[in-house]
């Protein structure tokens, strides 16, 4: 085993110190195993499932193939930054409205990879929004209630705006 | 700092090495160099004089999809398109795809079909030379020790290119056989890449050189036999093996396929039309 590295990470807006990762340590491991925040879930650890999906930089990436010591002086947000546990981002309000929430393990990085989405694409197709979620694997729901979710929340957006 | 460390381990997305790491087969001996984030290896540039694109080793896959890429080397978007996901694009990059070296990795094909020159520098100096002398074999490459790849130099050509590739899905996939054709207008020649049929991205002289002859360059119009025959050619210039992912006998046939296809999207087809 390597020796322990300590550095500091920024996860979702807070500074937070990490005293006990070793070397190599992936920052899925450091945010769960170290920092307490097991929204992001480990399964595949070789990016794909995307159960783990956070947000560096504000690049949607697989938080089990970034080195945590390579993301010092990078903005995190994991699922717990999206929005305080009472009061759900519209996009978590509507994966309960829609039923796209089964066993539920996927959901963190889907909410992740679903944020992600329709920050660049606000009115997404099917086959768009198909696309953009093939790194996201659900074995529950067989997706079509997802997509629902997604274009709910599309459409109660640019109401909104409108 | 590489000089140095020579146990170093160079970390660029982390989309190979934190797999082996996660994995157990791999544990970083020395100390870990992370490149992806210096701005030189970030960037690209198009120099109209030379007629080039230089991409720097740290240029990810989502980058290289962005139209002011599309429009200058339509194929290594395309490419680059088909790699992961967003997650796994928004990390992966042009150099790590280079320095894993696996036959399977979707831009190599692009930069062999298209000749670029790959700049590698050390604290010797720097040194650049064919992606294809590059590529030794199954992640086997000309780095040397304390050597990192800067920079990929590829020309802009004039006509159709493009890359294709079969998986087990349309998404997510890593490539049972794959395909860049590229068609120089101002050369009147084809050329043609595969990926995943053989110990590294393969070149296929023959079809390249008979495709090249066949077109009627005047109105890219082929005939559908040397469309066929060409399809046959780069079959036999396929070196597959049989693996978890596949028998070499599909990849030979799919290769082929893919080459045709491609092709076919560059050229009117004449179904009727005597061969040349």
């Amino acid at each position: 085993m390597s020796e322990m590295e300590i550095f500091s990470l920024h996860v979702n807006g807070e500074r937070r110190d990490v005293t006990d990762s070793w070397l190599g340590e992936s920052l899925l491991d450091v945010l769960r195993d170290r920092l307490g925040l097991v929204g992001a879930k480990g399964a595949c650890e070789q990016g794909e499932c995307g159960s783990c999906s956070v947000v560096v930089d504000g690049d949607l990436v697989c938080s089990c193939l970034v080195m945590a010591a390579s993301a010092v002086g990078q903005q995190i947000v994991t699922v717990e930054g999206i929005a305080p546990p009472d009061a759900p981002s519209d996009v978590q309000q509507a994966f309960v409205d829609a039923g796209a929430v089964q066993c539920g393990f996927c959901t963190p990085g889907l909410i992740m990879a679903v944020h992600d989405l329709l920050d660049r694409t606000p009115v997404p197709s099917d086959t768009e929004i198909r696309e953009e979620l093939a790194g996201n694997v659900c074995r529950c729901t067989g997706y079509g209630r997802i997509i629902d979710a997604v274009q709910r929340v599309a459409v109660a957006r640019v109401e909104l705006s409108s | 700092m590489l000089a140095e460390h020579g146990e170093a381990t160079l970390l660029a997305g982390g989309t190979d090495a934190m797999v082996e790491i996660n994995d157990g087969h791999r544990r970083p001996a020395g100390p870990v160099l992370a490149v992806n984030r210096i701005p030189d290896l970030r960037s690209w540039r198009h120099d109209p004089a030379s007629g080039t694109v230089t991409i720097g080793a740290c240029v990810t896959y989502t980058e290289l999809m962005d139209p002011s890429v599309a429009a200058l080397i339509p194929a290594l978007a395309e490419a680059s398109r088909t790699v992961g996901s967003p997650q796994i694009r928004n990390a992966g990059t042009l150099g790590g795809n280079l320095g894993t070296c696996s036959p399977a990795g979707d831009g190599l094909p692009v930069l062999a079909a298209l000749d670029a020159t790959v700049t590698l520098a050390s604290v010797r100096g720097t040194r650049s030379l064919p992606v294809l002398d590059f590529m030794v074999g199954v992640k086997r490459t000309a780095i040397e020790p304390g050597e990192l790849i800067t920079e990929v130099t590829l020309p802009v050509v004039d006509g159709w290119q493009g890359y294709a590739k079969v998986g087990v899905r349309n998404a997510m996939v890593i490539a049972i056989a794959s395909a860049c054709v590229v068609l120089d207008r101002a050369a009147r020649t084809v050329r043609v890449a595969l990926g995943s049929v053989g110990p590294t991205i393969l070149r296929c002289p023959e079809a390249e050189a008979d495709l090249s002859e066949r077109i009627d360059w005047a109105s890219m119009a082929v005939a559908a036999p040397d469309l066929a025959r060409f399809a046959t050619l780069v079959s036999a210039a396929s070196r597959p093996i049989t693996d978890h992912r596949s028998s070499a006998e599909y990849r030979r046939h799919a290769v082929g396929v893919l080459a045709r296809r491609l092709a076919q999207r560059a050229l009117t087809v004449d179904p009727a039309g005597a061969t040349r």
